[in-house]
Parts: structure tokens; C-alpha cells; sequence
């Protein structure tokens, strides 16, 4: 197995008859690969398997070569942020960090450098002596995070971790998580809300029902999806002229022109034909086109198309 | 947050790690620290060490009443020989038939029982901590908690309890039986601590609820002295009470159901209990290297 890949070899995880993930084949490239699906799909299942929180019913799973049921070798690469929003009694911020850190082997001055280097990330340093029971939810968030990455792994899953941060706060995690991918490090993010993966993700993993419907990026999920008509909202000075023609074609499923008149959103079930023709109008007719962009090329629109309109994220 | 990169920390930590006993003990101590910082003196522990201070306080009463009694002209009522009998009564059958036993439970099934409900235990299963030193490191925790609080409480009542009867206490205690009656009582105790200790520690791995699991144990080591010799030999309060420097005599009408069985002697009670605590700690530890996080979510 590779030693910078994370797998997932024909893995299955039953709780008694209940399903968390069947079958599972998958291979995690270095960078930001975000699980999505909707709540008991398997993305928190598969995040405690790779995790070594739970094992595997049948099948093989290797971080970085290293098989999950070897937490003395797998936690010091592995950092996870686990949705639990529990902490132990008592315990400050800073002493939250620093207490697990201890279970590294590090010594007290290491442990104390990195637990400050970590809060000041997150930038928790004036509330570190506050209890942890004190903090807000967003602040809860944040120490998690930096007690799940204060030993600097190479592979960090964070599930929700965008849960409870105010909006900067959001922004600047999601610098961070870039930063990270952009290192070489894993990092595996679930999320709800998918227009902040977009943002963030240079892979996908989309599941539903415990099985896997898509992987890869998210571009290349949708262009698999061939039969789901494509949206493309297209600004120019004469949509209606551009609307007439791409009635006359097979391909386009609907074309609406947007309300102010200076555009036109259509669906195609081959977009490459019509950015073919939308080439043609504009040599002949010198249409004058302001943008042409696909407008469901996200996360949210290739899921709903794999499974279904009703399975919203 | 900032965006200063994690990496800035500095060091690989994969490469940290060489597996040696020199990091298993600092791994353990971190495991103690964070423990004993939990668990010592806890709001959650209340009713443990109430357990653990009654019959101190009750004995610390019992001296200032004789103190007062010893100033009259009646003099104390009771003779030293009495007062080391009730002490002996008190710590049958308070200390190891209750106070010890469900003072241990409250400490040691909570080690992991307690994180398991509060939903914190994957912090420690997140770390690179092998789960036989999670388990050691816990034990530990507890058994230091619990001798502290029992062995310290044993002494201070043994101590006090023929204090009012001033040189001649003293005499008894550092020229006479007393002192080795104290070690003795104090090793007990220690015993208890352990045997128990791995008894519930396992019983807060293996069961959800170890409360009914100990229940059960309690009243096996309950019917004790009246079952059949064989089987009253699985029982930690067998072992223990062979051990004790003063016999209590069973009051009629339950002496009549006692099984006469003989006591084992020092040197298998001592070794007996440490091994089967040995081997309860071992199957806890593969139990605990085969647990899975299940907040019942």
C-alpha cells in the first residue's frame, strides 16, 4: 500500500444490522478532500474508521501505510476533530492541550511550546487559562481544532469543522485548511455547507446511504454525469436572439431569459455542442456576451443529481 | 485565527516516537497527571470520599465523647482490648463489606465508564498511546486516589480509636501489637485497593452499566463466609480477611451457617491477589485494545 495515500480496500461497517458504509473502495490523494452527504449517509462512519475509533466489519484500511488498529503509530501522523462537542472536567483551554500532548512522550517544554503555537493559530491565547466549560460553541470549535492538530500531522480530518464559526472566523479556518492542502498534508473535511466546500475542496467524495456515488473533483464528477442536462447562465446584449437559436437544437432541454433582459440561463445535455454553437452566433450575428459560466457546477447540484432532487445536503 | 501554517510548531512528530520504556513511563505519567487533576477531589467523587471520612469523624467523636467521660469520675467504659475489637468489627464490616468495595467501584468503573458517558474518552484514543498503557496509566490514577483516601482513613481511625486512652495507647501502639495491627490493616487496605481496583476497572471496559455487574460481586462476596470452602476461595474478601490482624467473631444465629474453611496463609493471599489483579488488568487492557468509541449515538 502507498505510503501517501490513504485507502480504503472493499471496506464495510454494519452497527448489528444497521448499515454505515458497504463496500467502500477509495484512495485519498494528499490536499482537501471533503466527505459530503446528509446526515447517516457515512461521512462521520468513515472518518472514525480511517481514525481507528471503530474497525472495520470487513475490508482494509491504510493511512499513510499505516492500518488504523496501530494507534501508537497512526496518531502521530493523524490529527482529528471529531464532532463530539465534549471536553474533560475542569480543564482550561491551554491545559486541554497540553494534557494530551503529554501523551506524545513530549517533554514539559515541548509540550508547552506547541500547545502555545497551537492556540495562537486559532487565536485562543487570551482565553487560555479560561475554563473550556466557559467558552462559546465557536471557541469550543476552535480549541478542538487546536488540540486535533497541535502535534502537526500530516493527515488532519476534521468533521464539521466549520460548525459554530462565525463567519471570519470560517474564512480564516478555511485559510488555514488551504494552507495545509497546499503543504501536502491530508486533509479530510465533512461539511453541510457546500458552497464553503467548493471553495475549499480539491477533491469530493460524495455519499449516500452508506455507499460511495461519486469521487474525484468536483468538475470531473459532473461531467460524468452525462445524462443530467447542464446549466449555463450565459450575460449578453441580445439573449432572445441566442434563446431562438438554441431552440432549433436536440441538446437544449430550457432556456430562460433573466429577468433584467441582459441574459439567459439554459439547460444541455451536451454542453460542449452548444459552446460550439454559442461560437457560431457570435461570428454571425456579433452577439456581444458579457460571461458564460456553469451554474451548477457545484457540490450541491452534482449531488442532487446523483441522488436525487429530494436529498438535499 | 491566524494563518501562521501548523507546521510552523516545527517538528516531525512521526518520527518522534521510538516505542521505548522511557516513553511509555512519560506517556503513563501524562495519563497521571491529567487523571489525578480529574479525578482527585472532584465534585463527582462527593459521596466516595464521605464514604472514606465517616468512620473517622465517627471515631474522632467516639474520642472526644471518652475524653469527656475520661474527665468524670466513671473514667472511659471500655477497655483497649475492646475498643481493638470494634475497630477490627468496624473494619470487616464497614471498610471491605462497604465503604471500600463501593468506594473503589465509584473510582475505578468510572475511569473509563465515566469518559465513555461524557463523551471524551476518544481524546486519549486519539493519541499514540498503546491502549495497555491508557489502561495502566488509568489504574494507576485510581489507585492512588483510593490509597490515599482509604489507607489514610484506616490509619487515622486505627489511631485514634484508643487515643483517649492516652500512655497506655501509646504503649500498645509502639510497644505492643498495635503498630504491626496497623501495617497490617494498612496492607489490607492497600490489597483491597488493588483487588477491587482491578475488579471494577474491568467491569467499566466490559459493561455498560458495571453498576449491576458489581452489585452482583457484592453480594457473592455478601454470602461469602457461608458457602461451600471451594467456592468461597473466589472471593478477593477470602484472601483479605486472612490477612486481617484481629478475628471477628460471627454472631449467633448466622455463626452456625458459617463454612469453616482454613485461611490461606501470607504468602499465597499476598501473591494470589496481586496475580489475579495482574490477570484482571491484562484482560482489561485487551479488552481496551479491542474498544471501539460507541457514545450510543
Amino acid at each position: 500500500m502507498s505510503d501517501n495515500l490513504i485507502t480504503f480496500s472493499n471496506v464495510s461497517r454494519f452497527y448489528g444490522e444497521v448499515l454505515g458504509i458497504n463496500n467502500v473502495s477509495l484512495s485519498i490523494p494528499p490536499g482537501i478532500t471533503s466527505l459530503v452527504g446528509p446526515n447517516g449517509s457515512g461521512k462521520t462512519t468513515l472518518m472514525n474508521l480511517m481514525t481507528g475509533l471503530i474497525h472495520p466489519t470487513e475490508g482494509e484500511i491504510s493511512v499513510l501505510g499505516i492500518p488504523p488498529n496501530h494507534p501508537e503509530r497512526l496518531c502521530r501522523l493523524l490529527g482529528y476533530c471529531a464532532q463530539f462537542d465534549a471536553f474533560p472536567k475542569g480543564i482550561t483551554g491551554y491545559q486541554f492541550i497540553y494534557s494530551f500532548l503529554r501523551m506524545y512522550g513530549m517533554s514539559d517544554a515541548e509540550c508547552d511550546r506547541r500547545t502555545r503555537a497551537s492556540l495562537e493559530l486559532v487565536g485562543l491565547m487570551q482565553a487560555a487559562e479560561r475554563p473550556v466549560a466557559a467558552y462559546s460553541k465557536g471557541m469550543r470549535q476552535r480549541v478542538k481544532l487546536a488540540q486535533a492538530t497541535a502535534h502537526d500531522p500530516r493527515v488532519v480530518v476534521l468533521d464539521e469543522p466549520l460548525n459554530g464559526l462565525d463567519p471570519l472566523a470560517r474564512s480564516e479556518a478555511i485559510a488555514i485548511f488551504r494552507q495545509w492542502g497546499a503543504e501536502g498534508r491530508h486533509v479530510l473535511v465533512s461539511s453541510h455547507i457546500l458552497h464553503e466546500v467548493d471553495q475549499i475542496s480539491d477533491q469530493v467524495i460524495l455519499l449516500s446511504q452508506g455507499y460511495v456515488v461519486a469521487e474525484g473533483q468536483i468538475q470531473g464528477v459532473r461531467s460524468e454525469v452525462k445524462e443530467q442536462p447542464m446549466q449555463i447562465q450565459v450575460r449578453c446584449d441580445r439573449p432572445g436572439l441566442l434563446a431562438s437559436r438554441l431552440f432549433q437544437q436536440d441538446h437544449v432541454v430550457e432556456a430562460k431569459l433573466s429577468p433584467d433582459g441582459k441574459g439567459l440561463l439554459l439547460r444541455t445535455r451536451d454542453a460542449d455542442s452548444f459552446y460550439l454553437l454559442l461560437n457560431r452566433v457570435i461570428l454571425d450575428s456579433g452577439l456581444e456576451v458579457e460571461s458564460v459560466a456553469p451554474a451548477d457546477d457545484d457540490v450541491n447540484s452534482v449531488y442532487q443529481y446523483l441522488i436525487g432532487e429530494g436529498s438535499s445536503v | 485565527m491566524s494563518s501562521e501554517p501548523i507546521a510552523a510548531a516545527g517538528v516531525d512528530t512521526a518520527a518522534g516516537s521510538n516505542g521505548s520504556a522511557g516513553e511509555w513511563f512519560r506517556q503513563v505519567g501524562g495519563v497521571l497527571r491529567l487523571e489525578l487533576k480529574k479525578t482527585f477531589l472532584s465534585k463527582r467523587g462527593w459521596w466516595i470520599y464521605c464514604l472514606a471520612l465517616g468512620p473517622f469523624a465517627i471515631i474522632v467523636l467516639h474520642w472526644l465523647i471518652e475524653l469527656q467521660r475520661s474527665r468524670g469520675a466513671f473514667g472511659g467504659r471500655h477497655s483497649l482490648g475492646e475498643d481493638s475489637i470494634a475497630f477490627a468489627g468496624i473494619f470487616l464490616l464497614y471498610y471491605l463489606r462497604a465503604g471500600l468495595f463501593f468506594g473503589c467501584m465509584g473510582i475505578f468503573a468510572n475511569l473509563f465508564r465515566a469518559e465513555m458517558l461524557e463523551k471524551t474518552l476518544h481524546y486519549y484514543f486519539l493519541t499514540p498511546l498503546r491502549r495497555e498503557v491508557l489502561v495502566a496509566g488509568k489504574y494507576l490514577a485510581g489507585l492512588i486516589v483510593a490509597l490515599v483516601l482509604w489507607v489514610g482513613s484506616v490509619a487515622g481511625s486505627f489511631l485514634l480509636i484508643g487515643r483517649h486512652f492516652g500512655a497506655a495507647w501509646s504503649e500498645y501502639l509502639w510497644h505492643g501489637p498495635g503498630a504491626s495491627q496497623l501495617g497490617s490493616y494498612m496492607l489490607v487496605t492497600a490489597l483491597a485497593c488493588v483487588g477491587y481496583g482491578a475488579v471494577f476497572l474491568m467491569c467499566g471496559i466490559l459493561f455498560k452499566n458495571p453498576f449491576i455487574a458489581a452489585a452482583i460481586v457484592w453480594v457473592w462476596e455478601g454470602i461469602n463466609p457461608f458457602l461451600p470452602s471451594m467456592l468461597k476461595k473466589i472471593s478477593v474478601l477470602f484472601y483479605l480477611k486472612s490477612l486481617c490482624p484481629v478475628e471477628v467473631p460471627v454472631p449467633p444465629p448466622f455463626n452456625v451457617m458459617v463454612t469453616e474453611t482454613d485461611p490461606p496463609p501470607f504468602w499465597i493471599a499476598v501473591p494470589g491477589l496481586l496475580a489475579v489483579a495482574a490477570i484482571l488488568l491484562i484482560y482489561s487492557a485487551i479488552s481496551a485494545k479491542n474498544a471501539e468509541i460507541s457514545y450510543g449515538e
